[in-house]
C-alpha cells in the first residue's frame, strides 16, 4: 500500500529545494573545523543519531538494526540512534532545519545534490578525505574493530560521486540505475521482437501499436478497458537520460544551465505526440508503473533496479488486488538508448555523510560507524533486499554474494529473477552510468527537468496546443517555478565575505616582494647607469 | 640576491596556493564547484523522485484554468479524465497545506470530491475551516483509482455552512457499487479487528506502522477490519490525522477480535482505502 502519502510526502521536497536555493543554509553558528583525533576517547561515552532511509522496507529496517547491534557489540561505549525515513526529500527537509539550530544527525543517508546545499553552511559537512587515509581509523586502519573495505576498494565510480571541489563529503552506501520492466508477453504479442537493447523508436512504435482497440473500446493486446503502454516513474532522470544520450546540454560543471535547448524542445514533442495518445504517462499523473504492469495494463515499466521486486506477475511485492494480476513473463532490459551501442544511464543510489560537531570524537565515533555500513555483512544483506548493488569490491567479489547472483530465479523471494537481472544489469553496466553536475541548485534543475515532461504529459492529454509559443512559455514557467534564474545570479553575485586573515597576510607579502623586485630592478639600473655615465 | 629574490616568490606562490587550497576544505562553501551527482533513487516502494505537484499546480493554475458553468457531480462523474471541471462544493477536512498548495475533502449535498493540489496561500488555508462552501475549478484526474480534482483554483463562496452526516456504506464493502461513495465522509459498523501483521517476536499486532511495518510513530497506521468473513485494509493518514490526534491514539490501541465502528473519508488506492478519522469500540 503506497497511495496518496507517498504524492505528499513527495510534493514537499522539491518545493523545499526551491525555497533552500537561496536561503542556503544560513543562520546556523560556524562549527570549528573537523580535525582527526590521535586515538578514539574510550573512556567517554558518545551518542550519534543515524538519519536513515528505506523504501518502506521492513527488511531494510531489520537490516540497518542488525548493523547498529553488530557495531555497538564492538564499541560499547558508542551509541546509535536511528530514526527512519521512506523517502530522501523529508531527510533533505529535515537536515535544513536542523542545521540552523546545530541539531543535525551525526551520520544521515543523503544524496550528492543534497549535500550541495547542506555545504553553503560554514563547516557543516565533514570532509571526509583525511578520514578516510588516516592510518589508524581510515580504509583498512590498524585500530579498526572490524575488516571493512580497505583503501581501493570502493567501486571507483561510486566513490567519485561523493566528491566536490576535490574534496570528498560523503561515502556510497548503495548504487542503483533505472530499468525497463517489460511484458515480453504482450510485445511477442503485437508481432514484434524484444532486442536486446531497448531504443526510444522501438518504445514508442510498441507503445503506438499497443493502443489499438476492439469495437467494444477494449484494448486488443489485453482486452482491458486500461492500458497505458509505457510508464516513466522518475521524469527527471528520464530527460537527464536523453539529454546525455543525446549528447545536449543539461548543465555545466560550474552550474551553468543548458536545460532549455533545442533538442530539449525536441524531445518534449516526441513526449507530447505519445501523451496525447495516451500511450505515455508519468507515475505523477497516473501511478505506479509497476501496478499498472503487473496488472497487464502496461508494456514497458521504466522505475528504479531498487524497484524490482514490486515487478512482474511473481513480484514478492504487490501492491494490486489478486484479481487483477495478469500472468506474463518480464523481461528486464537498460532504459531505452538512442544509441545502443553505445548505451548511457544514471547512476542513482543512497550515499552517506557525516555533519560536524563541537567534539571531534564525536564525529570520529560517527566516521567508525559510517564506515561500518561499508562491510561485507551490511553491503550483501542491503543490495539482496532489492535491485541494488553494494559498493565495494571487497562486498562484489565476496563468495556469499557470488553465491546470491548465481541463484537467480530459485525462488521468487530472496532469488527473485526479476530482482536479480536488475542487479546484474547494473553490475554489468557500471562504466555505462553517468551522474550529473552537482552545484547549489542542482536539485532544483533535476526537479525542472522532470517538470518539463510532467507539464507537456498533462497538457498533451488535455488537448492543448503544443507548438514553439507553448515552449517558449514553459520554459519561462519553469525556470521561474523554479527560480533557476537565480542560481547564476547568486553565483555571479555571490558575497563572498572578507578576506581570510592569511589570505590578506600573503597577498601582503606578495605586494612586499614585488616592491622588493622593484627596487632591486632600480637598485641594479642606477648602478649600471652609474658605470656607463 | 636575484636567487633569494626567486626563491622567495616560488615560496610565497606555493603557500598561496596552499592557503587558497585549504581554505576549501574548513569553509566548505563550494557553491560553484563541480562534481558528479548521483540522483535519488526512486523505487516502486516509495518514491524519491522530488515532486512538484503542488508548486506546479500554483502556476499552473494561474494560467490555465478558469471558472467554468458549475456542475452537478452527476455531470462530474460523466466528466472525461483531464477535462476541465468547476463544482461547488463544501470543505470537511483539510489533509495538507505546503508552499501554496492544499489537499482537501470536500462534499456537497450529491457528492464528494477530493481536491488535490489546489492553489492557496497559508492565510486562504486557514480559511477553509470545515463547512466553507467553496467553487473550485481544475482538471477531473485518476491516480491509482482515486478520482481527484487537480491544478485546482478556488474561490470562497457566501452560503450556509455544511457539514456532511456519514452515510453507512458497510453493506457495499467488497461491491463495485462502493466507489460511487468515493471521497465521501462513510461510516462502517460492526467491523472486526484482525491481525494486521506481525511484530518482531511472531506475535500478531492489531495495527502497522506504515504498511508492512517498516515506520514509526507519527507514520501512517494500517490495520485490518472483516466483516462476513472478508478483511480489508483501513488506514489513519497522518497527514490527515496525526500521532496527536484521537483516532490515531485509539488505533494504536486497538485490539485483535474487537468489534467496532468508524468513521472516515473513502479515499481510494487500487480499491477502497478509507482513511479512517474516528474508531469507536463497541
Amino acid at each position: 500500500m503506497k497511495k496518496m502519502k507517498t504524492r505528499l510526502a513527495l510534493l514537499l521536497t522539491a518545493i523545499l529545494t526551491v525555497s533552500m536555493l537561496l536561503a542556503g543554509c544560513h543562520g546556523s553558528k560556524d562549527t570549528a573545523a573537523f580535525a582527526v583525533p590521535e586515538t578514539l576517547d574510550t573512556s567517554r561515552d558518545f551518542e550519534i543519531t543515524f538519519w536513515a532511509k528505506n523504501d518502506t522496507n521492513k527488511t531494510q529496517t531489520r537490516i540497518y538494526e542488525n548493523a547498529i547491534k553488530g557495531f555497538e557489540a564492538l564499541y560499547p561505549n558508542i551509541h546509535v540512534n536511528m530514526r527512519l525515513y521512506t523517502d530522501y526529500g523529508k531527510i533533505y527537509n529535515d537536515v535544513i532545519t536542523n542545521i540552523a539550530t546545530q541539531t543535525t544527525p551525526n551520520v544521515c543517508i543523503t544524496y550528492p545534490d543534497h549535500i550541495a546545499t547542506y555545504l553553503t553552511g560554514s563547516n557543516v559537512v565533514v570532509p571526509l578525505d583525511e578520514l578516510m587515509e588516516n592510518a589508524k581509523y581510515g580504509f583498512g586502519g590498524s585500530e579498526l574493530l572490524y575488516d571493512g573495505p580497505d583503501n581501493g576498494e570502493l567501486v571507483d565510480e561510486y566513490l567519485s560521486e561523493c566528491a566536490f571541489g576535490g574534496h570528498y563529503y560523503a561515502v556510497p552506501y548503495m548504487r542503483s540505475t533505472e530499468a525497463c520492466y517489460v511484458n515480453k508477453t504482450y510485445v511477442e504479442k503485437l508481432g514484434f521482437e524484444l532486442p536486446e537493447t531497448l531504443t526510444w523508436d522501438f518504445v514508442w512504435e510498441v507503445s503506438e501499436a499497443a493502443m489499438e482497440k476492439n469495437a467494444d473500446g477494449t484494448f486488443k493486446v489485453n482486452g482491458q478497458k486500461v492500458m497505458i503502454p509505457f510508464i516513466y516513474k522518475s521524469t527527471d532522470n528520464m530527460m537527464i537520460q536523453m539529454l546525455r544520450q543525446k549528447g545536449a546540454d543539461y548543465s555545466t560543471a560550474q552550474g551553468e544551465i543548458g536545460l532549455f535547448n533545442d533538442t530539449t524542445k525536441e524531445l518534449l514533442l516526441e513526449i507530447a505526440e505519445h501523451a496525447k495518445s495516451r500511450a505515455f504517462s508519468t507515475f505523477k499523473i497516473s501511478s505506479y508503473p509497476a501496478n499498472f504492469l503487473n496488472a497487464g495494463q502496461c508494456i514497458f515499466a521504466v522505475d528504479s533496479t531498487a524497484g524490482a521486486t514490486w515487478m512482474g506477475t511473481d513480484a514478492p511485492l504487490i501492491d494490486i488486488s489478486e484479481d487483477k494480476l495478469v500472468r506474463f513473463e518480464t523481461a528486464v532490459r537498460t532504459v531505452p538508448q538512442f544509441d545502443p551501442e553505445n548505451p548511457s544511464m544514471i547512476s542513482q543510489g543512497p550515499s552517506v555523510c557525516i555533519f560536524n560537531k563541537e567534539d571531534p570524537q564525536e564525529v570520529l565515533a560517527s566516521w567508525l560507524f559510517m564506515q561500518y555500513l561499508l562491510t561485507n555483512d551490511v553491503q550483501i544483506a542491503y543490495a539482496e533486499t532489492e535491485g541494488y548493488v553494494p559498493v565495494t569490491k571487497k562486498a562484489r567479489d565476496d563468495a556469499a554474494y557470488r553465491d546470491y547472483l548465481s541463484r537467480k530465479g530459485e525462488d521468487n523471494d530472496n532469488h527473485y529473477s526479476v530482482k536479480l537481472e536488475a542487479s546484474e544489469l547494473l553490475i554489468e553496466n557500471t562504466e555505462n552510468t553517468f551522474t550529473t553536475a552537482v552545484f547549489n541548485g542542482s536539485a532544483s534543475l533535476r526537479d525542472a527537468a522532470g517538470q518539463l515532461i510532467e507539464n507537456v504529459t498533462k497538457s498533451a492529454r488535455r488537448s492543448e496546443k503544443i507548438d514553439e509559443a507553448y515552449m517558449t512559455k514553459l520554459f519561462k514557467e519553469v525556470t521561474s517555478l523554479y527560480r533557476l534564474d537565480s542560481i547564476s545570479a547568486v553565483e555571479g553575485k555571490a558575497d563572498l565575505g572578507p578576506l581570510p586573515g592569511t589570505a590578506r597576510a600573503l597577498i601582503g607579502t606578495l605586494v612586499l616582494v614585488w616592491i622588493l623586485i622593484g627596487l632591486y630592478v632600480l637598485k641594479e639600473y642606477v648602478k649600471k647607469s652609474k658605470k656607463s655615465g | 640576491m636575484k636567487k633569494k629574490l626567486a626563491a622567495i616568490l616560488v615560496a610565497t606562490m606555493a603557500l598561496s596556493l596552499a592557503a587558497c587550497g585549504g581554505n576549501n576544505a574548513s569553509t566548505a562553501a563550494p557553491a560553484e564547484s563541480a562534481a558528479a551527482s548521483t540522483a535519488a533513487e526512486s523505487t516502486a516502494a516509495e518514491s524519491t523522485a522530488a515532486e512538484s505537484t503542488a508548486a506546479e499546480s500554483t502556476a499552473e493554475a494561474a494560467s490555465t484554468i478558469a471558472f467554468g458553468d458549475v456542475m452537478t457531480y452527476e455531470e462530474f462523474d460523466a466528466a472525461e479524465i483531464d477535462t476541465p471541471v468547476t463544482v461547488e462544493t463544501y470543505v470537511q477536512a483539510k489533509q495538507s497545506w505546503w508552499e501554496g498548495a492544499a489537499t482537501v475533502y470536500t462534499q456537497a449535498e450529491d457528492g464528494a470530491y477530493l481536491i488535490y493540489g489546489m492553489g492557496c496561500t497559508e492565510e486562504e488555508y486557514a480559511k477553509l475551516v470545515p463547512g466553507t462552501k467553496i467553487k473550485v475549478a481544475g482538471y477531473k484526474s485518476e491516480w491509482s483509482g482515486e478520482i481527484e480534482i487537480t491544478d485546482a483554483i478556488y474561490e470562497i463562496e457566501e452560503g450556509e455552512a455544511f457539514i456532511a452526516e456519514p452515510t453507512d456504506v458497510t453493506e457495499f464493502l467488497g461491491t463495485d457499487d462502493l466507489a460511487k461513495y468515493m471521497n465521501q465522509y462513510v461510516s462502517f459498523t460492526g467491523m472486526t479487528v484482525e491481525a494486521a501483521g506481525k511484530d518482531d517476536a511472531g506475535n500478531d499486532v492489531a495495527f502497522l506502522y506504515n504498511w508492512d511495518g517498516s515506520g514509526e510513530e507519527g507514520n501512517d497506521l494500517y490495520f485490518n477490519v472483516s466483516k462476513d468473513g472478508k478483511t480489508y485494509t483501513f488506514t489513519v493518514e497522518s497527514y490527515l490525522t496525526g500521532a496527536d490526534t484521537d483516532v490515531y491514539q485509539a488505533v494504536k490501541a486497538l485490539e485483535i477480535g474487537q468489534t467496532v465502528d468508524l468513521t472516515g473519508f473513502l479515499y481510494w488506492y487500487e480499491g477502497a482505502n478509507p482513511h479512517i478519522t474516528s474508531v469507536k469500540v463497541a
